[in-house]
C-alpha cells in the first residue's frame, strides 16, 4: 500500500477554460458554456423555485436565510475593505427602527418606507461611523459592537419608539409570497452586484485600502471617504434587511439591535469564506437553516454558531467556498511518479 | 458630596471593569472581547466553590480569582496561538469566546435572583450627610490598591518591564529573549484575573446573572474608547468622565438617562478626538 501510494501522485491541473475565461472571454462550446453558468444558475434557479415547493414554515425559513445572507454580504463588504464590524445588528436595527416608526407615527405605506428606510439607514450609519475610519486596529470593531447594544440600552430605559413593548401591529408586506420574493430578489440582486462590484476599479480600490492603505493614499485617493462610501453602501444592505424584516413581522422591538444579527452573519461569512461574496451567501444559506433544526436546542443555539464560528477561522480560514471553487476549476488525477 | 462620593465609586466600578481589558491590550495588542464573559464566569466560579464544595467566600473568591486567571492562560495557547497576528480574527475568536461562554451559562439556567455573592462586610458609615455602605468603600479601596498595586508591578519588577518592552516594541523585546507568547499569554492571564478581582468586589452589590457580562464588556469597552486605549490615565480619565457623568444625570435628570451618558461621550469623543481623551498614536497617518 505504502509503495503504491509512493509511486503514484494527486496532479492538479487548472481548466483551460479558467485560464482563459479569467482574463477574456472566449465561449468555444456548449461545455464551457455549462462550465461557465451552471455554477452562477443553479443557486438562482433553485432560489426561485422554492418558495414554490417549500412547505409555509420552511419558507419563513428561507426569508430568514436571505435576510441574515444580506446581512453577511453587507459584512463582508466592509470587510473587503478591511472595516471589521461585529455589529451588523447596528445597521438592521436602523434599517428596521426607520421603517416601523415611519410607517407607525406617519403611516408610510411599505412601499415607500422600505426604501426610505435603506438609503436613510445607510446615511446614518454613515454618518455615525464616519469619525471612526480614521482610526486602525479594533477600534472599529469595538464601536460597532457596541452602538447596537447601547441603543439597545437606550430603547430600554428611556422609552423611546414604544420602548420595551415595541410597535405592533405595522401595516404587512402584501402577502407571503411577495415578502419571500422580495427577500430572494434583493439577495440575489445584491450578491451578483456586489460580486461585480468586486471585480471592477472601484472594487480593487476596496481591496488594495484593506491590503495597504498607505499605498492608496499615495495613490491620491481619499481612502477615508471611499471608506464611508463603503459604509453607506453595507449599510444600506443592511437597513433593508432590517426594513423588510420589520412589516415581515409587523413588529418592531428591542430585538432588531439583539446580538443574533450581529454574531450570525460573521459565522456565516467566516464559515463559507470571507472576501467572495458567494461564500457569505453560501454560509448564510447553510447555517441557517442548520440552526432552525437545532431550535429544539434553545438558547445553546448561539453557543453553536460560537463554536463553528471559532472552529472555522482556526481549522479552515479560507472558508468552504474557497476549497469549493477550487476543486471546480481543477482537474486531479493520479499520476505515476517516474 | 453624595455626587462626589457615588460618583467616585461608580468611576472606581468602571476603572475595575476597564483595568483587565486596557492591560491586556495595551501589553500585547490583544483585544479581549470575552473580557466580560470571564467576569462573569468567575462569579460563577466563586458561586460554585461555595454552594457545592462549601467553601467560605473569602476562600472562594482568591481562588477564583486564581482559576480564571488559569482560563485565560489556557485559553490563550489553545486557541489564540494559532491565530495570533491576524487581527481580524482575533478579534473573531474572543468575541466568538465571550459569546458563547455567555449564551452557555445561561443555557445551564444561570439569571434571575438565584444567584448572589455574599458581602464581605455588612453595614454602612455616615460621611457627613451621606450614608454609604461597606461593601462600596471596600470597591474603592480595592481599586485604588489595584491600581497603586499594578503600578508596582509594572514599573519594579522584571515581569512587569518585560510586559513593558513588549507594549512598547514587540521585535526589539524578542531580541533581548522576552518571548512575546508567554507575554501575551501572561498578560491574558492577568487581563483576567483583574476582571475576576473585579467580579468579587462588585458582584456582592448586584444580581449576578450572564446578561451583566455583556454590560461589563460595553462599559470596559466606552471607558477605553473614552480615555484612548492603550494609555493607563486614559482607563482612569475615562472611567472618571463616565463614571461621574453618570451619577450625576442619574441625580439631575432621571435615573433612566444614566445609559445616555456613555454613548453620548462615546459620540462626542469620536466626532473632537477619535483616537480617544488621552489616546496617543491611533491615528492612521501615525501609525508605526
Amino acid at each position: 500500500m505504502i509503495k503504491e501510494e509512493s509511486r503514484y501522485r494527486r496532479k492538479r491541473l487548472d481548466r483551460g477554460i479558467k485560464a482563459r475565461a479569467d482574463t477574456i472571454f472566449v465561449i468555444a462550446s456548449w461545455k464551457d458554456l455549462t462550465y461557465l453558468f451552471l455554477p452562477r444558475a443553479v443557486p438562482v434557479i433553485a432560489l426561485l423555485i422554492l418558495p414554490l415547493v417549500l412547505p409555509a414554515y420552511w419558507g419563513k425559513v428561507l426569508v430568514f436565510a436571505c435576510v441574515y445572507g444580506l446581512l453577511a454580504l453587507s459584512w463582508d463588504f466592509l470587510g473587503s475593505c478591511g472595516l471589521f464590524s461585529l455589529g451588523q445588528a447596528l445597521f438592521f436595527g436602523m434599517g428596521a427602527y426607520l421603517a416601523g416608526t415611519l410607517n407607525h407615527y406617519f403611516h408610510v405605506p411599505p412601499i415607500l418606507t422600505i426604501p426610505v428606510a435603506t438609503v436613510g439607514g445607510g446615511i446614518l450609519c454613515a454618518a455615525l461611523l464616519a469619525p471612526v475610519v480614521r482610526l486602525k486596529g479594533v477600534y472599529f470593531a469595538m464601536i460597532t459592537l457596541m452602538l447596537p447594544l447601547l441603543l439597545r440600552k437606550v430603547i430600554d430605559t428611556t422609552g423611546v419608539f414604544g420602548g420595551t413593548h415595541g410597535l405592533p401591529s405595522l401595516s404587512p408586506l402584501p402577502g407571503e409570497t411577495v415578502a419571500v420574493y422580495l427577500a430572494i430578489i434583493g439577495f440575489l440582486t445584491c450578491l451578483f452586484i456586489f460580486r461585480s462590484v468586486g471585480n471592477s476599479d472601484y472594487g480593487l480600490v476596496l481591496r488594495a485600502i484593506k491590503d495597504d492603505d498607505r499605498a492608496v493614499m499615495s495613490g491620491a485617493i481619499n481612502i477615508y471617504w471611499r471608506k464611508i462610501q463603503a459604509i453607506f453602501i453595507s449599510g444600506a444592505v443592511g437597513a433593508f434587511a432590517g426594513a423588510l424584516m420589520t412589516h415581515h413581522f409587523q413588529f418592531l422591538g428591542m430585538s432588531a439591535f439583539a446580538l443574533d444579527y450581529s454574531i450570525l452573519p460573521v459565522a456565516a461569512a467566516a464559515f463559507g469564506g470571507p472576501g467572495t461574496f458567494a461564500g457569505a451567501a453560501l454560509g448564510s444559506m447553510i447555517l441557517v437553516p442548520l440552526s432552525e433544526s437545532l431550535r429544539a436546542l434553545g438558547g445553546l443555539r448561539v453557543a453553536i454558531y460560537c463554536a463553528i464560528l471559532i472552529v472555522s477561522i482556526i481549522a479552515l480560514p479560507e472558508g468552504i467556498f474557497h476549497y469549493m471553487a477550487r476543486k471546480y476549476h481543477q482537474f486531479e488525477k493520479l499520476v505515476e511518479v517516474k | 458630596m453624595a455626587l462626589l462620593i457615588y460618583g467616585m465609586i461608580n468611576s472606581v466600578v468602571l476603572a475595575l471593569y476597564a483595568a483587565g481589558f486596557s492591560l491586556c491590550y495595551g501589553i500585547s495588542g490583544l483585544a479581549n472581547f470575552a473580557h466580560g464573559a470571564f467576569y462573569i464566569l468567575s462569579g460563577f466560579t466563586a458561586w460554585n466553590l461555595m454552594n457545592a464544595m462549601g467553601l467560605p467566600f473569602y476562600l472562594a473568591a482568591p481562588f477564583s480569582v486564581l482559576i480564571t486567571a488559569f482560563m485565560g492562560f489556557v485559553f490563550y495557547w489553545v486557541f489564540l496561538l494559532r491565530v495570533r497576528g491576524i487581527p481580524l480574527a482575533e478579534v473573531i475568536v474572543t468575541f466568538a469566546a465571550g459569546v458563547g461562554i455567555l449564551e452557555l451559562l445561561m443555557w445551564k439556567g444561570f439569571y434571575g435572583m438565584r444567584y448572589s455573592l455574599p458581602l464581605f462586610m455588612r453595614g454602612g458609615v455616615e460621611i457627613g450627610p451621606v450614608a454609604v455602605d461597606y461593601q462600596r468603600l471596600f470597591v474603592l479601596v480595592t481599586g485604588v490598591g489595584l491600581v497603586l498595586l499594578l503600578w508596582l508591578f509594572v514599573h519594579h519588577t522584571k515581569m512587569g518591564l518585560a510586559f513593558r518592552a513588549m507594549a512598547q516594541n514587540e521585535r526589539t523585546a524578542l531580541s533581548v529573549g522576552i518571548e512575546s507568547d508567554w507575554v501575551g499569554s501572561l498578560s491574558l492571564a492577568l487581563g483576567s484575573a483583574l476582571a475576576a478581582v473585579a467580579a468579587m468586589v462588585v458582584l456582592p452589590l448586584g444580581m449576578m446573572e450572564s446578561a451583566i457580562g455583556l454590560e461589563v464588556l460595553i462599559y470596559a469597552l466606552a471607558v477605553a474608547i473614552v480615555g484612548g486605549l492603550e494609555s493607563t490615565p486614559g482607563m482612569i480619565g475615562g472611567s472618571f468622565i463616565i463614571g461621574f457623568g453618570q451619577v450625576a444625570a442619574a441625580r439631575y435628570i432621571g435615573a433612566n438617562w444614566m445609559i445616555i451618558v456613555p454613548l453620548a461621550a462615546i459620540v462626542l469623543v469620536l466626532a473632537v478626538k477619535p483616537s480617544g481623551i488621552f489616546g496617543k498614536f491611533k491615528e492612521l497617518e501615525e501609525r508605526v
